[in-house]
């Protein structure tokens, strides 16, 4: 290793670039910037941005959770089946009238008869969503707990465990709902959805001349997911269970030797993951009111490269909660910004894929400019 | 974990490791003294490691005693944060940090400053790890303060950084697994002298080493461990380091003789 001299190695000189999410906000900034000018009629108005705010809650969670598995050195392939089935798990219990496994116990209870009158309907859907939310969310953390099993007790890389567990959730979810989709009709009216789904500070938007079903309002799903962005940022950068797993990323040997507890931090991370998923499920559903067998399906490769784009190590090691919020809004809004544009969504997935890459050059750049020396070499020889 | 009087910081008696088939460690006895600087040789496969990676509570052997302090420990509960209670701390070749975090985060990974809530106190971790940079590892002017990477250290540091967090959670023994690996020499000079502070403080230290040369000086006994067995026992000044090499070398013949 060569030594550095104590000026290059000091922190003599103050760098911008180190705070936490500075970089890549100021690459959300200037995306934001360029948008206003391509789609001047989506960007200039605030309803874009309630909308983004709205449709993205359920990713931003899983990104969060994402930051802490990637940081610790592991890839969860099995979120989105998580939401799937926790989806379904949340609407049977809604729907506890037309879902069959749901109607033999309840029927079995005393709390369901032939000929039940809607209002009678409507009156257990009032109560009986609370409990699908709490068994959505345990069954999420129950799904991260098998795969943690499986990555720490058995040694099978996360990237196969749970890439076959994602095939298990998502058949079983299907297979659960008999291939069915079902609406949550009459859930907005519930206290359930005033608590997960409504709109606060319903004040500040002029809505005046045109009737919405929903008032425009800031979503208290996205006061739940940056309070959920607060508690794992403390987590990861304040608290043991995070040190451990920053150990575990940068070399799990090492923590080993440390005498962090390996396997048990990797059991816990994966049930925090799999309950975050439950969680996201859950308020996909409550938002959409509606389930469908594809639920979530499609924030897969979103989700990732948000954590990615916000500047969590590939390599494991460190990872930046506060990176990968702002990640999922640029993947957000260059997704709502290229249709607005009147592009297609292929346009959209290479600008995304484009803006990944940059992302990642730009991270690299700031954490090891060395690294790169080989694209000047390249420019060089040509 | 209980008072000074006690003969042997370690003891081993009859350690055996068997993985399926392959037996790394037969019947191994040893023990370390007080202050005492134990050299470990021995060839590649000889089961130095297995037998450190025991005592410092990574593995678990498949029979066998372990004293500590003239205790018995009981293997079911011993574990790395078991050994580190028993002031039994372990720098290893080149994973003793972790190359990405802090110097602060590394000096207390495993043993954090918390609140009842398992949250750090960052603020008095980084006080405690620049202090013990300047006072004990004597990093004046070289520009590491408690916030650099370890990936900025130089091997010498990161070994220097190790031997230092080792002394300051007061091990009575410290166990180092080749720590002068891949060093220049300038550097290798750093780690000797930590290892004779390691002696200065009063505290007992197990080294293992390639180099003949250094283990011999600095020793106040080797040991010499072949195929899983320990085959000589040697004071300090019992051998020149002519006759040790000489002894190595006759033993590698006996065993090619064997073979």
């Amino acid at each position: 290793m060569a030594s550095l001299s104590p000026m290059q190695r000091g922190k003599s000189t103050w760098n911008p670039l180190a705070i936490e999410g500075l970089p890549i906000f100021l690459v959300f900034l200037a995306i934001l910037v360029a948008l206003m000018v391509i789609a001047p009629n989506a960007f200039l108005g605030y309803r874009t941005y309630l909308s983004i705010i709205v449709n993205y809650q359920p990713q931003i969670i899983c990104a969060l959770g994402l930051t802490l598995i990637i940081a610790a050195g592991e890839i969860d392939l099995a979120f989105p089946a998580t939401i799937t089935l926790t989806s379904l798990i949340f609407a049977a219990f809604y729907r506890f009238d037309i879902v069959i496994w749901m109607q033999e116990p309840m029927t079995w209870l005393g709390l369901m008869h032939d000929n039940m009158a809607p209002a009678e309907i409507a009156a257990i859907q009032s109560w009986i969503c609370w409990l699908g939310l709490f068994v959505a969310v345990g069954a999420g953390a129950l799904t991260g707990w098998i795969a943690g099993l499986l990555v720490a007790q058995l040694g099978i890389p996360s990237i196969i465990a749970t890439l076959a567990l994602s095939f298990v959730w998502r058949g079983l979810a299907v297979f659960l709902a008999a291939g069915k989709q079902f609406a949550l009709r009459g859930f907005s009216e519930t206290a359930l959805w005033d608590v997960t789904t409504g709109r606060v500070f319903t004040g500040l938007f002029n809505t005046s001349g045109v009737v919405l079903r929903k008032p425009d309002g800031i979503p208290m799903q996205m006061i739940y997911g940056i309070a959920i962005a607060v508690i794992l940022w403390f987590i990861l950068n304040r608290h043991r269970f995070g040190e451990s797993l920053l150990f575990i990323g940068d070399n799990a040997n090492v923590a080993r030797v440390l005498g962090i507890d390996v396997r048990r931090s990797r059991v816990k991370l994966f049930t925090l993951m799999g309950a975050l998923a439950g969680i996201a499920g859950v308020f996909l559903t409550t938002e959409t009111e509606n389930f469908t067998t594809t639920q979530g399906q499609s924030s897969l490769l979103i989700v990732i490269a948000a954590v990615f784009i916000g500047g969590t190590s590939i390599f494991g090691g460190s990872g930046t909660i506060i990176g990968s919020y702002i990640g999922l809004l640029i993947v957000a809004v260059l997704q709502v910004g290229m249709v607005a544009a009147n592009l297609s969504g292929a346009v959209a997935d290479m600008v995304i894929g484009l803006v990944f890459l940059g992302a990642v050059i730009l991270h690299m750049l700031v954490e090891k400019p060395e690294r790169l020396k080989w694209l000047g070499l390249m420019v060089r020889r040509h | 974990m209980n008072g000074k009087s006690f003969e042997h910081v370690v003891r081993m008696e009859n350690i055996r490791m068997a993985y399926g088939k392959v037996t790394a460690l037969h019947d191994v006895t040893l023990e370390i003294g007080r202050n005492e600087i134990v050299g470990l040789i021995g060839d590649n496969g000889a089961g130095k490691s297995t037998l450190i990676k025991i005592m410092t509570g990574v593995q678990k052997p498949s029979g066998g005693r372990l004293f500590i302090r003239d205790q018995e420990i009981d293997f079911a509960r011993y574990s790395v944060r078991e050994a580190h209670q028993w002031k039994i701390e372990t720098v290893h070749q080149e994973k003793s940090l972790g190359d990405k975090q802090p110097l602060w985060r590394n000096f207390f990974a495993g043993r954090q400053i918390t609140n009842r809530w398992g949250f750090i106190d960052i603020k008095k971790e980084k006080q405690i790890t620049n202090d013990v940079l300047l006072r004990q590892i004597g990093f004046r002017g070289v520009g590491i303060t408690a916030e650099s990477p370890v990936s900025k250290l130089s091997g010498g540091e990161r070994q220097g950084v190790a031997i230092g967090r080792a002394m300051y959670f007061d091990a009575d023994l410290i166990v180092l697994d080749e720590p002068t690996v891949a060093l220049a020499l300038k550097e290798v000079h750093k780690v000797l002298d930590f290892i004779r502070s390691i002696k200065q403080s009063g505290r007992a230290c197990l080294y293992i080493e390639h180099n003949l040369a250094h283990v011999h000086e600095l020793s106040d006994r080797l040991i010499v461990l072949d195929r899983g067995r320990v085959v000589s026992n040697i004071p300090q000044g019992s051998m020149t380091l002519q006759e040790l090499q000489t002894h190595l070398l006759d033993l590698q013949r006996q065993k090619e003789v064997a073979a």
